[in-house]
């Protein structure tokens, strides 16, 4: 989230799209239904399905899974057209005025640079153009045709209302009453808000989905505002932390990329990792990112890592290529993984095509799942019936099963979607002999190091090297490991503006990670939650929900990274001259001195605003950018592709490209999935997957009360359909797609109709995703036996969203 | 709850001349009215955040017991944290039943193993599961670890690959990147895509 | 709020007036169901609150679950999915006791003391005192207490009196994430639905109105309809009242024939003790009867 669970109450309009938070985020939905009740805000609900959060919505419109892009495109043009965006926001603010380079270009589908064989975009034309210093060329008039304005309003023309509703199915007078409800927020004095969640993502075009309404959000001037911001409302309840903390296959904590085997030694990483300002006057703040780096090798390696080893940058692995769950999973099933370790996760329920996880699980020669609860995954050698069908006798996994505590048996941090990091401590002893995550990972990995020890093997430093400092080595406390986390000075840190001063002593915890340094005499093992455990203790665990402002910030409770700020981009919130865009929402504004107002400035607070310094400083031009450069592997403005497995035959936004621009052409299809993706003539609906509120994935499965409140799997349809296959309410029906087919009930509704789509009707089908062969609610099919194996082109979140069945009466 | 014949007799028959003689203005005194007692007056309260969404709600976990050395603290009770500025002490279905989740008949209490072609866990021990592992990982590590590619330093292990919770704690989560890249490993992700 | 004493108000099958000389405050739980987002964090936290735990059931093909009102489900979230003046609507009603200021239940218990009215307006039963004949069932306009199969006693939403008699709010009232179900006193949340109907007339729902039914002297349960003009399409009655036969049963005629059928029973007794002797009781031990 840019902005903040609380802050929702101070937007006008409300867009839910992509997202269902009455029923994945009911605590957080308050503040929607706040913004209703005291600012008399609009709610607009977007979806395949109507929703709880559609049942107390002002507008809804069902849309066809898989079509958002064609709908924001939709809105862009409407807004572009009809003038209704804040010109002054857009002009000072984003890249609209940046010219671009004369060889970009945009025919039938694709964009300038695309090689068919390897699937993806020399991006090389996707640039500014630039003067002899390097800096890109702008014309505020942003009347050049070649400049970004001109270029976004060229591209969105094909997006009309008579497109969007021959694509999305919704009527072109709804859809228009909803783009203009959008666009009363260009008004200085109206915000508009933006949740989503796993609604956008789950699409092979996922990413694109957001960079749509990051556009709409610059065109409107929302960001940066109390009330607006694009809102990524997430999933689980780490999911946040765990990715700040780097713990996926690209990244290293604090969204710094491991290293690929192009950038072999520290100085070649950083200077293709550290971005240079495109623009006078910038701040440019990852011109820092040496600092971090550095800091983060030192809180790995300790003492180990010197100035003369390059801090043990050849400890961290180098990648070849991405190694994403989907890509681990094909490499499984290739019979390239040999051991394979799940912690608190269930991928065979959360990962595509069920049919291809058994035969790579049972590849594996080892597995271990760490987890407080039974997993489906655990199991997945034992023969569950129609659940399951598998000979265990010939799945030869050694598998072991590890208990982990819970959250009520531990002490630790949690990250929450407002980037909040809150304190819990522990209430109980765990169960049995159930152990901390903490102490399983020390555990496996203090064993393996004995081994190295004593054996030797092939390059044992990074593990026996490893610093170790932890009081009780096998069960490191959480509070040590949080303190690590944050960082502490390795010697005294100079203060550069008065010499006889510190900014830290050594030993000191770091206060702000503006006291980082690049030469190794600084620690953080997660530059952006320095600040979280300073020399004043525990930040994460302040209690002060006072709230002096009315907004909603509540400064004093937890700590949100960065550096306690709860609205990001804030600067944005005050004019080019520091004034509040709206007297009603005044935040952050120049007081003549400095950047002053009820959060943490987002910007250089004493940068006066006659030196032009732009409040995006995250970006290299410093404004925010309605044209992604090399950013995004399928082109800089999003553009409509169909899901893989559609209804449609050729993308009407393109039809000249034939099959080339049908789907996502930047999207990576393994071999024997492709002929795994389903036709419309034998499946004929459109399916999309979702989660209830009464269940939490498949924890709550094994909870009474949840088991009663939702006990057995069913798949919502339409009445139409219903009738087209006979099917009563409470009947038994089978959902079939090309990879396997699933038993549950029917639920025959009013909320879903079909759609007129290319003059056709399409129905869809809803499939809660929560039971399983495990649990306390009535057994079921996993429903990632019907999803398919292909994931968005930039980050590849699987495409659970929009894909093709036939629903038969079982 | 099963009720003996008697039983049964005594209960109506108090029922009928109960009846009849409040008909006569009589009110039995056994009829005073009271509620259920307050369940939590002496419990131990603990601040907590449901593990579930992203919202990450306040609640607070009821304790039997003081904490005294003696009392094995159980907790009985989960409820929204009032003073958490986001939910303000309300909760989900899920989190309002928290309890379940801490006491679920499904929760794993001891490390369990399963041979190959095995129909059946088995129960193990820490040392034998942790032991075990590591011998596994070390024979794969040792096989499968490439230091270089060409002659670029890559020092990376592809072979054996971490799928990392999403619900644990940031503390947790460092801590496994921490050992998980030392050991040179590629494929750690997380449910961040899922 | 003050704390409430639950001071008794009335009690079924008892003619003795209870001590009123204190005042307390007449509290009230109000259900905005234009807030209602149907996730069914009431049920839950109802659940556990109370240490209930229904059977897990199956699918049907509705939202709704368990299907109906039981013994552990107390309140229960129906779904009802209606086109209104061309617009679908997905009605979702929190179902369960609705704390009528003249309770049919109470007036239709035999068992002294099974059903009591707070002074604060709770109706609650004590089911130490209930003997299972099911009449409140039969009382009651709402449809809402229910027999155990267990201990054949019957259980309904207390709303939380043990939570309200030491200065809480009920189980579900904190839980909802909404904030569509609010308590306090019952002037306050009449006076809250007031002003909730202005926002929705302007929100285009013409017929808001508020549900406070007079039938049965009004409800400590009070709900805002935003089709106020149509409860049944919630699955509410329109009219709800205690029956006139309820209304007789207390009433002075049939106390009066109720004493003389006691001393005629009284009178069959003596004679048919003065005929056959005690009646008795058979000796402990012998067969289970299992209700």
């Amino acid at each position: 989230m840019t902005n903040h669970w609380a802050d929702i109450k101070n937007a006008d309009v409300v867009l839910v799209m992509g997202g269902n938070p009455a029923e994945a985020h009911p605590c957080g939905f308050k503040w929607v239904i706040e913004a209703k009740i005291k600012n008399k805000a609009r709610l607009i609900v977007v979806d395949p399905r109507f929703t709880r959060t559609a049942a107390v919505a002002d507008k809804f419109a069902q849309l066809r899974p898989g079509t958002d892009i064609a709908f924001l495109g939709g809105v862009i043009r409407y807004l572009l057209e009809n003038d209704l965006i804040q010109k002054e926001y857009v002009r000072s603010y984003t890249n609209a005025a940046f010219l671009l380079d004369g060889k970009f270009g945009f025919d039938d589908g694709l964009f300038t640079g695309y090689d068919e064989a390897k699937r993806s975009y020399d991006k090389a034309s996707w640039a500014y153009q630039v003067d002899k210093d390097g800096q890109a060329k702008v014309d505020p008039t942003l009347q050049d045709p070649s400049c970004v304005y001109q270029a976004m309003k060229r591209h969105y023309a094909r997006y009309t209302p008579e497109l969007v509703e021959r694509v999305t199915g919704v009527p072109a007078a709804e859809f228009i009453e909803i783009a203009k409800l959008i666009g009363s927020t260009s008004a200085t004095n109206k915000v508009m808000t933006s949740l989503y969640a796993l609604g956008w993502t789950q699409h092979t075009v996922g990413s694109q989905n957001i960079r749509c309404i990051a556009m709409i959000q610059l065109l409107l001037g929302n960001m940066g505002l109390p009330g607006g911001g694009v809102n990524a409302l997430r999933g689980h309840s780490n999911i946040q932390g765990l990715t700040d903390l780097g713990v996926m296959s690209h990244l290293l904590p604090g969204y710094l990329g491991l290293p690929t085997e192009k950038e072999p030694d520290l100085k070649t990483y950083l200077e293709k990792r550290t971005p240079k300002a495109v623009r006078p006057g910038q701040m440019n703040y990852l011109q820092n990112t040496p600092k971090f780096f550095v800091s983060l090798l030192k809180a790995f390696y300790g003492a180990e890592a010197t100035k003369e080893n390059d801090f043990h940058f050849d400890w961290l692995p180098k990648n070849d290529k991405t190694y994403d769950i989907l890509a681990t999973f094909e490499l499984m099933y290739q019979g390239k993984i040999n051991g394979y370790f799940c912690q608190g996760f269930n991928p065979l329920a959360s990962v595509p095509d069920k049919g291809k996880l058994i035969p790579a699980l049972s590849k594996l020669k080892f597995m271990v799942v760490i987890d407080p609860l039974v997993t489906e995954t655990s199991t997945f050698w034992k023969n569950h019936g129609e659940f399951n069908e598998v000979d265990s006798k010939a799945i030869q996994t050694e598998v072991f099963r590890l208990p982990a505590t819970c959250f009520a048996e531990e002490d630790g941090s949690l990250t929450n979607s407002s980037r909040q990091l809150q304190w819990h401590w522990k209430a109980a002893e765990p169960p049995g002999e159930a152990r901390p995550d903490i102490d399983v990972m020390a555990g496996i990995f203090l064993a393996l190091r004995e081994l190295y020890k004593k054996e030797g093997g092939t390059f044992p430093d990074p593990i026996v090297k490893l610093p170790w400092g932890y009081a009780k080595p096998g069960a490191p406390s959480p509070e040590e490991v949080a303190r690590e986390v944050n960082g502490k000075a390795l010697a005294d840190i100079p203060d550069p503006k008065d010499k006889t001063k510190t900014l830290a002593k050594e030993g000191e915890q770091l206060a702000t990670f503006a006291h980082l340094q690049a030469d190794g005499s600084t620690s953080a093992g997660c530059w952006i939650y320095t600040g979280s455990w300073t020399q004043n203790g525990n930040q994460m665990a302040r209690r002060e929900a006072a709230d002096p402002t009315g907004l909603g910030n509540t400064p004093g409770w937890a700590w949100s990274w960065p550096a306690n700020r709860r609205i990001l981009y804030n600067r944005a919130s005050a004019d080019p001259a520091g004034k509040a865009w709206d007297a009603k929402r005044k935040y952050i504004t120049w007081n003549g001195k400095k950047w002053v107002g009820p959060d943490v400035p987002d910007f250089k607070v004493d940068s006066p605003p006659e030196e032009g310094m732009s409040p995006f400083i995250m970006t290299n031009e410093g404004v925010g950018r309605l044209f992604a450069l090399g950013g995004m592997a399928e082109g800089p403005f999003p553009e409509h592709y169909e899901p893989f497995e559609t209804p449609l035959s050729s993308n009407p936004f393109s039809p000249k490209g034939g099959g080339k621009t049908l789907s996502n052409p930047a999207a990576r299809v393994y071999k024997g999935d492709r002929e795994k993706f389903g036709l419309a003539a034998e499946f004929p609906f459109v399916a999309t997957t979702y989660r209830l509120t009464e269940h939490f994935h498949f924890w709550t499965k094994h909870t009474r009360i949840a088991a009663v409140l939702q006990p057995e799997a069913f798949a919502e349809i339409g009445e139409e359909l219903a009738s087209l296959r006979g099917i009563k309410n409470g009947d038994r029906v089978v959902i079939k797609s090309k990879r396997g087919a699933i038993k549950v009930k029917a639920l025959v509704t009013k909320r879903i109709h079909a759609l007129k789509i290319e003059g056709k009707d399409v129905h869809t089908v809803g499939l809660p995703i929560h039971w399983g062969y495990e649990g306390l609610t009535k057994p079921g099919h996993l429903t990632n036996t019907l999803t398919p194996f292909v994931g968005d082109a930039n980050i590849q979140t699987p495409e659970f969203k929009a894909f093709l069945v036939d629903v038969q009466k079982a | 709850m099963a009720v003996t014949r008697r039983q049964f007799m005594k209960v109506t028959a108090g029922g009928l001349a109960g009846t009849s003689l409040v008909a006569l203005g009589f009110s039995p005194a056994r009829a005073l009215a009271e509620v259920r007692q307050f369940k939590l007056a002496r419990t131990s309260e603990t601040r907590n955040t449901c593990p579930y969404c992203s919202v990450g709600c306040g609640i607070i976990l009821y304790g039997l017991g003081d904490k005294a050395k003696n009392a094995h603290t159980e907790i009985i009770h989960v409820e929204g944290d009032p003073d958490h500025p986001v939910n303000r002490g309300t909760l989900c279905p899920k989190g309002a039943s928290l309890l379940d989740f801490i006491h679920s008949p499904n929760r794993l209490k001891y490390p369990e193993y399963r041979g190959p072609g095995e129909t059946e866990w088995k129960r193990v021990s820490w040392d034998f599961a942790l032991s075990r592992i590591a011998r596994l990982m070390k024979d794969d590590r040792d096989k499968n670890f490439l230091q270089k590619s060409g002659d670029v330093t890559v020092n990376r292990w592809t072979s054996v690959a971490f799928l990392a919770a999403s619900a644990s704690s940031n503390e947790s989560g460092y801590m496994t990147n921490k050992v998980i890249r030392a050991m040179g490993m590629t494929a750690l992700d997380n449910q961040a895509r899922v | 709020m003050a704390l409430m004493s639950l001071d008794v108000l009335q009690q079924s099958a008892s003619t003795s007036t209870p001590p009123q000389a204190r005042t307390t405050l007449e509290v009230a739980k109000l259900i905005d169901i234009s807030r209602c987002i149907g996730c069914k964090a009431c049920q839950s936290a109802c659940m556990e609150w109370n240490d209930l735990r229904d059977e897990v059931g199956v699918t049907e093909g509705f939202y709704t679950n368990p299907p109906d009102l039981s013994d552990q489900s107390w309140t229960l979230m129906r779904f009802n999915e209606q086109v209104i003046y061309g617009r679908l609507q997905w009605l979702i009603l929190k179902d369960g006791c609705y704390h009528c200021e003249d309770p049919g239940c109470l007036k239709a218990c035999p068992a002294p003391g099974a059903i009591l009215q707070y002074a604060n307006g709770i109706v609650d039963f004590q089911q130490e005192h209930c003997i299972g004949c099911g009449y409140c069932t039969a009382g009651c306009p709402f449809n809402v207490p229910r027999l155990s199969g267990k201990d054949s006693k019957v259980y309904k939403c207390t709303l939380c009196s043990d939570r309200i008699a030491v200065g809480l709010e009920p189980a579900c009232v904190k839980a909802c994430p909404t904030g569509a179900i609010g308590f306090g006193s019952k002037e306050d949340m009449l006076f809250q639905a007031e002003h909730r109907l202005v926002d929705l007339v302007e929100r285009g729902f013409a017929k808001a109105a508020i549900y406070d039914p007079k039938g049965v002297g009004g409800t400590h349960v009070v709900l805002v309809l935003p089709h106020g003009d149509r409860p049944e399409a919630y699955g509410l009655p329109a009219n709800p009242r205690v029956g006139p036969v309820l209304q007789a049963w207390r009433s002075g005629l049939a106390r009066a024939a109720g004493v003389a059928t006691m001393f005629a029973v009284l009178a069959a007794g003596i004679l048919h003790y003065m005929r056959h002797g005690p009646l008795e009781v058979p000796p402990e031990g012998d067969q289970e009867v299992k209700p």
